[in-house]
């Protein structure tokens, strides 16, 4: 006797997993192209350098929330001298103040789901 | 002296990635060629293997059998120990591949002075294990968030469940720490127990040390020298339409995880880690102990000619009658 039937099946079932990018990917008709972001229209420069903002966004949020929250420090001065109130909502929302075109875009596409807004407003969700 | 060498190749390894990351030609093979040849070599190897295995008979049934076999209806069997039909080895196959049960009958024996010989339970390896296995598959199951667009409901289940507790920005999985500290400690036990060490081969230690490398290299990416998430997941989905391009802005690290990560899916089927697919094809797991209920013919035995009692006592019935022995059917 061979088992071979149920192993089949079994290798079938591996095969469909392993190569679940590929068929979901056509399925869904994906594209591999990045979100396309509703940048501030007003504003040039982000607090940051761009490359830097992109990558380290929620660590320098981070800083500034231990800062106000445990220091009462909330005067934030960038790298080429700008002055800006360490905050969430006031700052970066105030730039980008379309945070469902901006911020949520590009965490849908990374799959990222930041709890910030559990207690931080948004400012379409005052409107 | 074979940790040493599992060491150096995946010293190796990182250095060509670190040397390939700078210019666009050779960032193109580490990032688009290579994962491209290693998922291919992943897949045929996998697939090869498992038909060579296949193609194995299984003339008998050979389970090992940690409890009574199931007999006479007032003989308490233990169904889970010793199946005897298809559901009781699906559960037992189940207990064996999430639960790790047969690890977890684990012991050590230690010779203590007297001379007494002492078995006692050992469930760390089981622990240890456990904890690997199931960060890993997190893990790879986190990981789809850059293969598939839009994440799918069980990637984010998963990312979900990983960071619930919500511990630093971004949030830190509870996976990475397992997989960092289980294959910490499964290295660990190899390298400090001069009998494991006795029995360690390079080809124990370079799964662990490529799984270290991979861990490491991706908690520094994600928590510490930080990246551009955004274009490494465009290079994956541009693998994964089959429309691969190479963004800019990847660093160095970046590309020593995604070698690191090609080579053990590469090597996979070449190795002990084949185990993955070699747990649901054990013999002594996976056959219900039916031998008692069901003749089961060995394919390869040749033909026998039998000759029955029936045919002996026509071929000699006349003889037999003569000499007065008692026959079943009485000559016409
Ligand atoms: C003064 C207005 C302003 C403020 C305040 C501001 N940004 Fe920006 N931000 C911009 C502009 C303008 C850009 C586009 C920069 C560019 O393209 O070089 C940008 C770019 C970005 C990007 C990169 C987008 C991309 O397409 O690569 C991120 C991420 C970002 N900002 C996050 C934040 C966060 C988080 C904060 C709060 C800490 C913040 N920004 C505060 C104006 C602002
Ligand atoms: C260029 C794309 C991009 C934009 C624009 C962007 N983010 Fe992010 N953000 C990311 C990525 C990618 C991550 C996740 C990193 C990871 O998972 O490794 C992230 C993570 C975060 C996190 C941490 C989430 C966690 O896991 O705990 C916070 C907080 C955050 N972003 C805030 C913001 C805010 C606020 C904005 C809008 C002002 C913004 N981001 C805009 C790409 C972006
Ligand atoms: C449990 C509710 C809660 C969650 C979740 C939360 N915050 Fe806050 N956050 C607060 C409160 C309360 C303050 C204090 C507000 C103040 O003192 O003005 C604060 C203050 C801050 C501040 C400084 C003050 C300001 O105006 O923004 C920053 C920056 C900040 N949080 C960032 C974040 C980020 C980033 C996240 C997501 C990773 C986050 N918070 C998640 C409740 C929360």
């Amino acid at each position: 006797m061979h088992d071979t039937g149920k192993i089949l099946a079994g290798l079938a079932v591996f095969l469909a997993l392993a190569t679940s990018p590929l068929w979901y990917a056509s399925l869904a008709r994906s594209s591999a192209a990045a979100p396309r972001l509703d940048l501030p229209a007003a504003e040039r420069r982000c607090v940051l350098p761009r490359e830097v903002i992109r990558a380290s966004h929620m660590q320098l949020l981070d800083e500034w929330r231990t800062q106000v929250v445990r220091d009462g420090q909330r005067d934030y001065v960038t790298p080429d001298g700008r002055r800006f109130d360490k905050s969430l909502t006031r700052t970066c929302l105030k730039c980008h103040s379309n945070e469902k075109n901006f911020c949520s875009r590009c965490h849908d596409y990374a799959g990222a789901k930041p709890v910030c807004w559990n207690c931080h407003v948004k400012p379409e969700d005052i409107k | 002296m074979n940790a040493l060498v599992s060491l150096i190749v995946v010293a190796v390894l990182t250095a060509v990635a670190v040397a390939g990351a700078g210019a666009r030609p050779s960032a193109f093979v580490l990032g688009i060629v290579v994962p491209y040849a290693a998922a291919a070599v992943f897949l045929l190897g996998i697939v090869i293997r498992v038909l060579r295995w296949a193609r194995a008979p299984v003339p008998f049934r050979i389970p090992t059998t940690c409890g009574q076999q199931n007999s006479l209806p007032w003989v308490k069997s233990s169904p889970l120990d010793n199946p005897h039909t298809a559901l009781g080895v699906a559960a037992r196959m189940a207990l064996e591949v999430l639960c790790f049960r047969s690890l977890f009958r684990n012991t050590r024996s230690e010779l203590r002075d007297g001379p007494r010989l002492i078995y006692a339970e050992n469930k760390w390896l089981w622990l240890g294990a456990m904890t690997f296995h199931w960060s890993l598959l997190a893990v790879v199951v986190r990981h789809m968030r850059f293969f598939m667009e839009p994440v799918p409901f069980p990637v984010l289940f998963a990312l979900r469940m990983d960071g619930i507790l919500e511990v630093g920005v971004p949030v830190v999985y509870m996976s990475s720490l397992g997989l960092l500290a289980a294959a910490g400690y499964l290295l660990a036990r190899r390298l400090l127990s001069p009998q494991l060490r006795y029995i360690s081969l390079a080809a124990d230690y370079l799964p662990l040390f490529l799984i270290l490398g991979i861990a490491g290299s991706g908690i520094l990416m994600r928590h510490f020298t930080k990246l551009d998430v955004i274009a490494v997941k465009e290079l994956a989905m541009g693998l994964s339409t089959l429309q691969p391009a190479l963004p800019e802005g990847i660093g160095a690290l970046f590309f020593v995880h995604l070698l690191l990560v090609s080579s053990l899916l590469a090597y996979l089927p070449f190795s002990k880690l084949m185990h993955l697919g070699g747990v649901f094809l054990s013999p002594t797991r996976n056959l219900a102990n039916n031998n008692r209920m069901k003749r089961h013919l060995n394919p390869w035995n040749p033909p026998v000619r039998v000759h029955t009692y029936e045919e002996y006592e026509d071929e000699f019935r006349t003889l037999m009658k003569g000499a007065g022995l008692p026959l079943e059917k009485e000559p016409k």
